[in-house]
């Protein structure tokens, strides 16, 4: 695995930000009725989706999920496109027809947040099966959260990963509930990472809000994919920001004890801290890029403003190849 | 003469072809060769079984096991891995044992697979054919019985092609790998035996049109698969009292040739349809309501419907018998809109 540079520093940092900013912004701007339908906000999860995409190129593959904007942004896709596609605006990475939980830009690898929870595990396991039949070294990371954990197609996706051994990854992040529903309540297992034995893989726990706790696991797991090694099980513990979706009171989250304690983490200092000390980010760097990063999701949201809505005629549009 | 075939060995065929032609197709499903890791079938580069039927018997000695692919008894896992496999450049063709089977899958088809190239805004491109099988009359009971064409129809975003002979299913199937979109291509199991004339040679016979099988100019029976030959039968029958009717074999599903259908009903004036789907909300429904709809006025009477009945397959001989739409109440039906048919 590559050791982390200044320039993957860089670029994770800056990732870090806009998938911070990103949210934050939509979050402001969904209350105020601009944004029409659910969004699922990936804030307090960065170090996940930019700790693993840091090891991916644009012909690596990705599935997403609900909460799918942090890995679309860590995925390299356009900042102003997608923030048009949650407006559901022409200009829109989906031409408007997606919205925030089907954004997807298949140029750039990433097939797709998903409005099924557990969608992506089979997609992401036949991107692999694509990828070692055409003989290439390049992977497929399957994205899921704790609640998708329990639906029958981890199992029938993770076991046939491991019977073929395909060149996939499953990072589960585990935020700690599964819509209003704490993960301690709906996994027998106690860790997701446990069940990893069963389907005769590597499973791994990390710290979810460690970058580079991710950024190592991921790593190991990616180039284990690469060499045609077979998956990884690596579970990220983590926690979000926000609610299930935007309008959830959140009674359930705890207002005290450990809970609050992982809650109040935030990975993004954390990782300042972290780089600079290590000197792979100075901290007149680090204030650069906070401040374009901001800029970016500005002009992100101008773009999406400005832009114009769908064509009537567009309705009937891609429904198939013709 | 040309050579006489079945219909499995015809969609055997279509296979063999499509693969021969384009390395990115694959066949994924359980027990399509069978036996995986059996050493002793290993060494002889043997399939166990080809498939549940035996349709794709012979595939994997010639292509290997990288390209026919026994999965685990996992249709979600699968038929998923395909929509996964065909979003980034593989053109997969799934079998699903039994239509039966959709529920564990549906997924797959109705969320993702047919929705992929319209949500992402016509960036995705999925060519994946699914081959299943459908029908009554093989005493397989209300599991391995039904026909999910109609409801798999009711998607946007899939074609739906249901085969009736040797030379549609060869030509149809080649069609359907072509393909760039999601295509099901829905086999009648109680047809796997019948032969027919089927060229040698890789041709495609088109997806979207109806194929007009015997002109007539007072009663239109359109049909669905197996359907075909209940409503041929009734046709040789009713000549017999002077009744001229024209039969037409629908082929596909979704997207149906209402053109070849309705120029029909205009020069009939009379309509009935055979669809051995369950009655509410199937094809012959949707056929029903756009006739209804764009040729009202040169109808003669009510369209009318013959359909399996509103329940599950039953096991016992008998009963399996009177579920199937036959001839002798396709008969029935059209005494109702003949007069000269009347006792």
């Amino acid at each position: 695995m590559e050791k982390l540079s200044k320039e993957r520093a860089e670029w994770i940092y800056k990732k870090m930000n806009d998938i911070r900013n990103f949210e934050d912004e939509v979050h402001q701007i969904f209350s105020t009725g601009s944004i029409p339908g659910f969004v699922h906000l990936y804030a307090g999860e960065e170090a996940i989706a930019t700790g693993v995409c840091a090891h991916l190129t644009d012909k690596d593959y990705i599935t997403s999920t609900h909460r799918g904007h942090g890995h679309c942004i860590a995925k390299g896709c356009d900042l102003d496109k997608m923030m048009a596609e949650i407006y559901g605006k022409e200009t829109g990475l989906c031409k408007g027809k997606g919205g925030s939980m089907h954004i997807a830009d298949i140029d750039k690898g990433m097939l797709g947040a998903n409005g099924m929870v557990g969608g992506g595990f089979p997609i992401a396991i036949g991107a692999a099966l694509r990828n070692k039949y055409l003989k290439t070294d390049d992977v497929a990371v399957c994205f899921f959260g704790d609640g998708a954990a329990n639906e029958g197609t981890f199992h029938e996706s993770i076991n046939m990963a491991s019977i073929w051994k395909l060149p996939v990854v499953f990072v589960n992040e585990n935020n700690s509930y599964g819509e209003a529903t704490p993960q301690t309540y709906a996994s027998g297992s106690k860790h997701i990472a446990d069940r990893a034995p069963a389907y005769g893989i590597p499973g791994e726990t990390v710290d979810g809000k460690d970058l580079m706790a991710v950024y190592e696991a991921a790593g190991k797991a990616i180039d284990r994919a690469r060499k045609g090694e077979g998956p990884t099980l690596i579970e990220c513990v983590t926690y979000r920001n926000y609610g299930h979706f935007e309008g959830d009171e959140q009674k359930y989250k705890a207002k005290e004890g450990k809970e609050k304690e992982l809650a109040d983490r935030d990975c993004i200092p954390e990782f300042r801290k972290y780089a600079t000390a290590k000197k792979l980010l100075s901290a007149k760097k680090a204030d650069q890029i906070e401040k374009s990063s901001v800029e970016d999701i500005e002009h992100a949201i101008k773009f999406a403003e400005e832009s114009p809505i769908p064509k009537p005629e567009s309705l009937y549009e891609d429904v198939f190849v013709d | 003469m040309a050579r006489r075939i079945t219909f499995m060995k015809a969609i055997n065929e279509g296979l063999d072809m499509a693969m021969e032609k384009d390395d990115r197709v694959i066949l994924l499903g359980e027990d399509i060769a069978g036996g995986a890791t059996v050493d002793h079938l290993s060494k002889d580069n043997e399939d166990a079984w080809g498939g549940v039927f035996g349709v794709t018997k012979g595939l994997m000695p010639k292509y290997g096991r990288e390209r026919v692919i026994d999965t685990p008894i996992s249709e979600m896992g699968y038929m998923g891995a395909s929509v996964g496999a065909a979003a980034t450049g593989l053109r997969p063709v799934p079998e699903l044992m039994f239509n039966d089977f959709i529920g564990f899958c549906l997924d797959t088809l109705l969320a993702q697979g047919s929705k992929m190239r319209y949500m992402f805004g016509g960036k995705a491109k999925i060519p994946m054919t699914v081959r299943t099988c459908h029908g009554a009359g093989a005493s397989a009971a209300a599991q391995h019985s039904g026909s999910y064409y109609g409801m798999l129809a009711s998607i946007p975003g899939i074609k739906v092609v249901v085969p009736s002979n040797p030379y549609d299913a060869k030509g149809l199937l080649i069609s359907a790998i072509e393909d760039d979109n999601v295509v099901v291509f829905s086999e009648d199991k109680t047809l796997y035996g019948i032969k027919d004339e089927v060229p040698e040679e890789y041709y495609k016979v088109e997806i979207g049109k109806a194929k007009v099988k015997r002109e007539g100019t007072d009663l239109t029976i359109v049909t669905i698969g197996k359907m075909l030959y209940v409503a041929l039968e009734v046709a040789d029958r009713l000549a017999k009292d002077g009744v001229d009717v024209e039969v037409i074999d629908l082929i596909t599903v979704a997207p149906w040739d209402q053109e070849t259908v309705i120029n029909s009903v205009k020069k009939t004036g009379r309509l009935i349809i055979i669809d051995e789907a369950n009655p509410h909300n199937n094809t012959a429904t949707d056929i029903a309501s756009v006739v209804g709809d764009q040729a009202f006025d040169y109808l003669d009477g009510p369209i009318k419907k013959v359909c399996a009945p509103n329940t599950p397959v039953p096991f016992a001989t008998n009963l399996e018998q009177l579920y199937l739409p036959d001839a002798d109440r396709v008969i029935e039906t059209a005494a109702e809109l003949i007069d000269d048919l009347k006792k």
